[in-house]
């Protein structure tokens, strides 16, 4: 019974599976390529030029509102390629898929540049807005920790020399990362709540955002996910063509000795 | 060009901060991946040689 | 187990690492902290907690390489790997060890040193109670942080960049629970928080330290 049944569910997701093997996942993403640069291309231009040049100013935010374009979109990012990474971390972990961890890896720097432009973002808007670059507002101090957390993360690939040592240390350290990360949200909101009333300037609060601003904000984050599905695809086929690379290496020395 | 009014200056800096940082990105992204290929078709290419 | 313990804590006594060193770092910080900042009784007592706190981390940090580099250098740590005792359960007593010459001296010394910060009389109570809970989560997760950082040549920089952003939860709540304390306020959700920190700290990263020495040991 069982059995039948995850073979079922096997069969389901075979799709998904293929593209764990690596000479699948080249011909596959290859193909895959031209679509998704169409479509970020499409998306991005769309939605930005919407956000800067065809919408009205906000009767609180003034023109300022249009940062909510390019901030929004990119923390939301921040905090999505981490999940993405724990999760392709935990993949690697269960099943030895190379193309997961290398996944992971190939999305850090991706991360750590969206979480970047969130908090330069955030301080230019904070300026006018709070009248201060810098607030020790819990939103912003989890922003500084996610950053950490990132540095630390691709210190430690980078630091590994054997690759499949470097891919299990770094999913352990995702893993433990990631609920230390959650536990930090948790401490920051305590430990500085309430001296910048979140509701009134989050808007990711609907109600607080009327279409106008809401429908290109929507086109502009399909449009930074799909920047990302397509530097994740580059970056991945990279870190596999350099594994390839190392092997061949490996068994020329070894012919050579 | 919008009238972007006394917030210009913000608009524009967090504007152009994000996208040389996006186009920063992408460039090394673009560099990585070409480095990446020339390497692997050189190792090919030595192991067809032998 | 125990004689694993004994051991563990003999050798750290006799090479004088962590033991003085730490606290000598603590005593350090907390006195060239007025230097820094001025003199004024008021100002000091205000971010005492905060200082002590973070000066407890860092003398912390400090001896966090030695808990399985010189055992990963000499092969013993190998020999562990086929011992009897599971991996889990010695990088536990390993913690433990940590803590007993570095996190008890410091949480110790901690409320003496609150007089140099003109701490005033719950504060003391406080520094001790918070850091008696709290340092043994930063022990642990230096543990954890150790074990993945094991196996490289120049680890220390590294492991300072992994194990101190995994420090702010407890850091955060120490402090916060240690300032509350002194200025008299309810405090007994960070405590509570801190406690909640160490006590999964401990049950759950000695499967996470303990993973990551396989990892490093194959």
């Amino acid at each position: 019974m069982t059995t039948t049944r995850t073979k079922q569910a096997n069969d389901r997701w075979n799709w998904l599976w293929e593209w764990a093997n690596p000479v699948k996942f080249m011909s596959l993403s290859a193909r895959a390529l031209p679509w998704v640069t169409a479509i970020t291309v499409v998306t991005l231009v769309v939605g930005l030029v919407w956000g800067f040049f065809f919408t009205p100013e906000a009767a609180k935010f003034g023109s300022s509102v249009k940062i909510i374009y390019v901030h929004v979109p990119s923390a939301m990012m921040a905090i999505n390629i981490w999940v993405m990474m724990l999760v392709a971390s935990l993949i690697w972990l269960v099943r030895r898929h190379h193309v997961s961890a290398l996944a992971a890896k190939a999305a850090a720097l991706v991360g750590v540049v969206m979480t970047v432009i969130a908090l330069i973002t955030g301080a230019i808007w904070g300026e006018p807005m709070w009248g201060t670059y810098w607030a020790w507002d819990p939103r912003l101090t989890s922003f500084l920790v996610l950053f950490l957390f990132y540095l630390g993360y691709m210190a430690l690939w980078a630091a590994i020399e054997d690759p499949d040592t470097a891919a299990d240390l770094t999913s352990v350290l995702a893993i433990v990362g990631s609920v230390f990360a959650l536990l930090s949200r948790y401490a920051v909101n305590f430990w500085n709540q309430g001296l910048h009333q979140g509701a009134s300037l989050s808007l990711d609060a609907e109600e607080n955002v009327s279409d106008v601003y809401w429908q290109p904000l929507v086109i502009c984050l399909v449009g930074f996910v799909a920047l990302f599905v397509l530097l994740l695809l580059v970056r991945t086929r990279t870190e596999v063509r350099k594994r390839r690379v190392h092997a061949l290496e490996m068994r020329e020395r070894m012919s050579d000795a | 060009m919008p009238d972007l009014g006394k917030y210009a200056g913000a608009v524009v800096t967090s504007w152009a901060a994000t996208l040389v940082l996006v186009a920063a990105l992408i460039a090394i992204t673009w560099w990585q991946s070409a480095r990446a290929r020339r390497k692997l078709d050189a190792a090919e290419a030595r192991r067809k040689e032998r | 187990m125990i004689a694993l313990l004994m051991r563990d804590l003999r050798l750290s006594v006799r090479a004088g690492g962590g033991f003085g060193l730490g606290l000598a770092f603590f005593l350090i910080v907390t006195v060239l902290v007025p230097f820094g900042v001025g003199p004024e009784a008021e100002i000091l007592a205000r971010i005492a907690p905060g200082i002590l706190w973070v000066g407890a981390l860092l003398a912390c940090l400090l001896s966090l390489d030695r808990i399985f580099q010189l055992d990963f250098e000499d092969g013993s740590l190998d020999l562990l790997a086929t011992a009897p005792v599971p991996m889990e359960g010695a990088v536990a007593i390993k913690a433990l060890a940590h803590w007993l010459v570095t996190g008890l001296p410091l949480t110790l010394a901690a409320p003496l040193f609150g007089g140099l910060m003109s701490m005033q009389a719950p504060g003391h109570w406080w520094m001790f109670v918070t850091l008696l809970l709290g340092t043994p989560a930063l022990s642990m997760i230096g543990a954890f942080g150790a074990a993945l950082t094991v196996g490289l040549k120049r680890g220390g920089l590294l492991l300072s960049l992994l194990v101190l952003p995994l420090y702010v939860p407890t850091l955060i709540f120490g402090a916060e629970a240690a300032a509350r304390g002194m200025a008299g306020l309810a405090n007994s959700t960070p405590l509570l928080m801190v406690a909640g920190i160490t006590a999964g700290s401990v049950a759950l990263l000695p499967f996470a330290a303990a993973a990551a020495l396989r990892i490093n040991l194959r």
